[in-house]
């Protein structure tokens, strides 16, 4: 019914102006047309002049008035080092381009005043001045041969890659649909291989190559966590995807690269302000002292929630308008304790799991450092006289589950202290201890193996000091029987320096 | 206004100096034009068919306009409940438990894809440069018709395929294509990535290679009646600009338009054969993709060779039309004639060499963005020549400032300032802050959008006596003017300031970023300034209508007193255009008060002593 009478109305108002078009062209017939028509071009000409005026002022005026939301204005300062520069440059085109546009403006409605129709006047045959036609190529030329060497000289500031003489700090961006994943280097500062074919969702959505040492201290972060960089640092981007075509968007910095998949790519900046320091300009504008939820007159203010955010530049879908993340400018300090903070995913949530490739095997990491603590303990225990000082647990031997067969990873274990029994030359004894499960003589038996496995593990290697591997089942608890952890602390392996 | 009650005379001087070709030897009884559907329908006559492409591009215009109405109420008011569009968009307005209805976020980039494809391709280039060309052309040039009247009528008809199926994909279930007119892969290419990119996408794609055999064939027509149908002493340099115009346009379209068709031919084997010219390394939807060692950004490169001179084959049939009806109503020679067809030739080289600008921030190497920015900006060089010459034009003239003429007017200052603005994009340094935010939006609509319409405007108005034998009414198309012009800049002024903001376009909502959700009052007022502007595009589709039958007849046949040739065939001008023989040329097209007369026509010979005015 409503859509029936909006027809209607539709209808009516086409009507409407129909006979009003016919009525004016009725009245100029009676009026005399020509007549009617030199006073409708002295009109629209009066008019295009009004016109021009009131366009131009108001051009002006919004431009004033908006001034806040110009490049380089008001709290639209650029965060980066780079910014800076290509704000300077649209203020250089925006005042050159201003004077164009305020002068032909002016000559193209004045002149349309100026040689509006009269019936007694006779137009100039002017059909061209090779003069006039020079300057206005000339010019030109001479602005945009400016305009393009002042461009041309930041764009190869800007966009170069750097050199292995920069210090920089390079972590990752990875655009999908909609959202961004961001990568740390870890400790090595460099960002380890992977793989868009080792992508598994839940398990691996970087398809992170685990093999490669390099990967292994990256620091993937998870969920909503804030992007957090180093102020005053080179920071480089590598912009990547993993499905369509996306933008790595940073408005503040005036960073904005395409997320290409297949094509790595990079923007380099260097933020200049913390997140705190754009806090406080934004504190001194107006617009930014309201309350950020207006839900909430008496919550924060809008400088004091202001975030640096990502967004993407580049059409991925029906999300694209929402591939948020927050990115937070602190110190150099803040930045190294937060990192610090920061756990390698590998190490968190990767190792020992099913996806882990080094499962069941140790990384040569570990292996040095099992070699490293070994040999602090024997170092211990060769300088302690009391009887507990030379007793070193061995934590990396094990069994399979109720035997006396050596699993093989206890070998990298076994391996070092054959060593350094040999190199010391003192005597040892071995001992195997089982928690208080299961029935007493069946535990004692099954230490009593273990030992015996040990021992002959290092007479194998070549070991000929004087050793013993004794049994002691569940009578010598370190901790608690009672608890998971306390019984699993009670199975182990001991090894006790007789004499040195 | 009539200047000239010379029905009889035009036609004396023809008959007298005129060229005899045989034309009624050949054309006894014309049989093909006998009956409505020859005549009306598969018409081979290129003034037909120049109408069928004009009205065409309103169907199209109206819808285009309509689609960016929907998406500029969800972005002006996205509070607002859109529930009362469910009984036309059905699935596509969501409607939540508290009775709001909103437009599905897919649904939007449909629309605003749609909008975009439908603007660039169907009006602004089939609805303007198919329209004037094939008007124009042989008119203007004294022709009979087209070199090839059927592949004429051919190309209308491969545009309405192309129509029927752009036309059909919008009701499919999974929506029309969605993922921008410039339909970069992978988006474009994997339907797991956005419903559009189904059955929507397919159908975009033959659509638009429907479309381009449409253009090809218009284009090699109108280059081939330029070269070789002219009548005798119409030498290049007596061409009107229109002509030039369209000739520059017509070379554009076949140089660039067969490279965007690989592309997509590129694209459909990677959519459907499996290769990977334009795929590597994808991983969507909880799989890792076979495509391997494809660059997203070749195509790029194929859409933008094209992408780029399309703009120009949209804006320069738009120049052409301007500089006639600013010297035609200015009663003044177009000032540096030989400077505005180098302009125009220097624009059309130069829009080859420039694609890449577009692409600044797609990840190409950033030394070859070099070369790019020192082309780019030099076309700022031609543009400002013409824009300098329109102005004087101007200068010392007797302006009849009757809708046309505005239209013309409004033009040249759309094209500054949609222009000037492109010297800041063109500079990469500056589009790295500026790519894809909406001073990119305001950019483009002004300078390739709103000047093109008003170029076209300026057309419809000042050769509708021609097409249709009436004029349309002048204050309605006063109205027109006024509410566009003002409501235009109304609609793209403010997008400057909220690209300079660095609001990115394309958005379907403001609201998840703080940088960007504070501009809702200038996103409201752009939108009501939207709405207006559309209702005003209202009053002239009425008009253009209800004036085909009942606009004030046109009783001479030089209404504006102009001097190109499709003035002096009669007012109901038949099939062959010059019933008897063809006029002969013996100067320029703009002659306009010289030598004490108001204006010469270019069949009337040269007086003796005479100069002739382009010396």
């Amino acid at each position: 019914m409503s859509g029936l009478i909006i027809f209607i109305i539709v209808i009516l108002i086409a009507v409407i102006l129909v006979q009003l078009g016919r009525v004016a062209d009725l009245a100029s017939k009676i009026r005399g047309e020509e007549k009617v028509a030199s006073q409708q071009n002295d009109r629209t000409a009066f008019w295009l002049v009004v016109f021009m005026v009131v366009f131009l002022i108001f051009c002006v005026v919004s431009a004033i008035y908006y001034k806040d939301m110009m490049l380089g204005y008001g709290p639209n300062l650029a965060a980066s080092e780079h910014g800076g520069k290509l704000d300077s440059l649209f203020n250089v085109t925006l005042f050159f381009t201003g004077i164009v546009f305020i002068l032909t403006h002016i000559l193209l409605f004045w002149y349309s005043y100026k040689y509006r129709y009269k019936k007694d006047r006779k137009a100039k045959f002017f059909a061209h001045s090779t003069n006039l036609e020079l300057i206005w190529t000339i010019i030109p030329s001479i602005v945009m041969t400016f305009l393009v060497v002042k461009g041309l000289m930041v764009w190869n500031e800007v966009m170069p890659d750097v050199t292995p003489q920069d210090e920089v700090l390079e972590i990752e961006a990875l655009g999908y649909q909609f959202a961004w994943d961001i990568r740390y280097p870890g400790n090595d500062g460099k960002l380890g291989t992977r793989e868009f074919s080792k992508i598994q969702p839940g398990l691996n959505d970087w398809g992170m190559d685990w093999e490669d040492e390099k990967s292994q201290d990256d620091i993937l972060l998870t969920g909503a966590d804030m992007i957090v960089l180093p102020v005053d640092t080179l920071v480089r981007v590598r912009i990547t995807s993993k499905d369509v075509l996306h933008n790595f968007y940073l408005p503040h910095f005036r960073v904005k690269m395409d997320a290409v998949p297949g094509l790595p790519t990079y923007f380099i900046f260097r933020p200049t302000t913390t997140t705190e320091d754009y806090r406080e300009r934004l504190r001194e504008y107006p617009d930014y002292q309201v309350p950020a939820d207006p839900e909430d007159p008496e919550g924060p203010q809008r400088w004091e929630t202001f975030e640096y955010e990502l967004a993407c530049a580049e059409l991925c879908g029906k999300g694209h308008y929402s591939m948020k993340r927050i990115l937070r400018i602190v110190s150099r300090e803040e930045y190294n304790e937060w990192l610090a903070g920061q756990k390698a995913t590998y190490f968190s949530s990767i190792r020992g799991t099913d996806i882990d490739p080094f499962k069941g095997q140790l990384l040569g990491s570990e292996i040095k450092n099992r070699k490293r603590e070994l040999n602090a303990a024997f170092t211990n225990a060769l300088k302690g006289d009391a009887e507990g000082d030379q007793i070193i647990r061995l934590d990396h031997v094990f069994f399979d589950s109720g035997s006396s067969t050596l699993k093989e990873m206890s070998k990298y274990e076994l391996d070092n202290l054959a060593g350094l029994i040999k190199t010391n030359n003192i005597s040892v004894e071995l001992s195997g201890h089982t928690d208080s499960s299961g029935d007493d003589d069946a535990n004692m038996k099954l230490s009593e193996a273990r030992a015996s496995t040990v021992l002959q593990y290092l007479l194998d290697k070549g070991v000929s000091s004087e050793m013993k591997a004794v049994g002691y089942g569940e009578t010598k608890p370190v901790e608690s029987n009672d608890t998971e952890e306390g019984r699993a602390a009670n199975r182990r392996t001991e090894l006790k320096i007789i004499s040195k | 206004m009539g200047h000239f009650e010379a029905t009889h005379e035009l036609d004396v001087m023809i008959e007298e100096n005129g060229y005899d070709d045989h034309f009624h030897d050949h054309h006894h009884g014309d049989k093909y034009q006998s009956n409505f559907i020859h005549h009306y329908i598969f018409s081979m006559d290129h003034k037909i068919i120049a109408r069928q492409f004009l009205i065409t591009g309103i169907f199209w215009a109206l819808i285009g306009a309509a689609m960016s109405i929907v998406f500029r109420l969800q972005l002006g008011f996205p509070e607002e409940s859109l529930a009362w569009l469910q009984p036309l968009l059905g699935k596509w307005i969501v409607v939540s438990e508290a009775g709001i209805g909103k437009l599905a976020p897919e649904f939007y980039y449909a629309l605003v894809t749609m909008h975009g494809t439908i603007i660039v391709f169907f009006v602004l280039t089939a609805g303007l440069s198919g329209t004037f060309s094939n008007l124009l052309i042989p008119l203007q040039l004294g022709a009979r018709d087209m070199a090839s009247p059927f592949l004429n009528m051919l190309s209308y008809w491969f545009f309405f395929l192309s129509s029927v199926v752009m036309f059909y994909s919008l009701f499919l279930n999974t929506g029309p294509f969605a993922g921008g007119w410039t339909a970069y892969p992978p988006l474009s290419a994997l339907p797991q990535a956005s419903s559009g990119s189904g059955a929507g996408m397919t159908l975009w794609l033959v659509s638009l290679t429907f479309f381009v055999v449409s253009v090809l064939l218009g284009g090699i027509n109108y280059v081939t009646t330029v070269l070789n149908l002219r009548t005798k002493g119409m030498s290049l340099w007596r061409m009107p600009l229109t002509i030039w115009a369209f000739f520059v346009t017509a070379i554009l379209g076949i140089l660039s338009f067969p490279v965007l068709v690989s592309g997509f031919f590129m694209l459909m084997c990677d959519r459907g054969l499996g290769t990977s010219f334009f795929l590597s390394e994808i991983f969507i939807e909880g799989q890792a993709l076979d495509y391997i060692g494809g660059s997203p950004i070749l195509y790029q490169h194929l859409f933008w060779f094209l992408g780029h001179p399309e703009v120009y084959i949209i804006i320069l049939p738009a120049m052409g039309l301007t500089s006639e009806v600013l010297s035609v109503h200015a009663r003044k020679p177009i000032f540096g004639y030989r400077a505005m067809v180098y302009s125009i030739m220097a624009i059309g080289f130069l829009s080859f060499i420039v694609w890449a600008h577009h692409m600044f921030m797609s990840g190409v190497n950033p030394f070859i963005s070099n070369f790019f920015v020192v082309f780019t900006l030099i076309i700022a060089v031609p543009s400002a020549v013409k824009v300098f010459n329109w102005i004087t034009t101007l200068y010392g003239g007797n302006i009849k400032l009757n809708t046309p003429m505005l239209f013309a007017i409004g033009f040249v200052s759309m094209f500054i300032s949609g222009g000037l603005t492109g010297i800041f994009l063109g500079n990469s340094a500056i589009d790295i802050q500026m790519h894809d935010t909406y001073f990119v939006v305001a950019h483009f609509h002004i300078v390739m959008g709103v000047a093109a319409f008003f170029g076209m405007f300026a057309g419809v108005y000042h050769w509708y006596p021609k097409m249709f034998g009436r004029f349309m009414n002048e204050t309605l198309g006063k109205l027109h003017f006024w509410g566009t012009m003002i409501g235009a800049y109304a609609i793209f002024w403010p997008m400057h300031y909220i690209g300079m903001a660095g609001v990115p376009r394309r958005y379907y909502s403001f609201d998840t970023f703080d940088s960007f959700a504070h501009f809702g009052d200038l996103n409201k007022f752009i939108t009501i300034a939207a709405i207006i502007v559309f209702a005003i595009q209202v009053v002239f589709v009425i008009n253009f209508f209800v004036s085909i039958w009942k606009g004030k007849k046109m009783t001479t046949r030089n209404p504006w007193g102009a001097t190109t040739l499709e003035w002096t065939t009669p007012i109901d001008t038949g099939h062959g255009n010059w019933p008897g023989k063809l006029p002969i040329v013996h100067r320029w097209a703009y002659d306009y008060n010289k030598d004490e007369r108001d204006f010469v026509t270019q069949i009337t010979p040269l007086a003796e002593g005479e100069t002739p005015g382009d010396h």
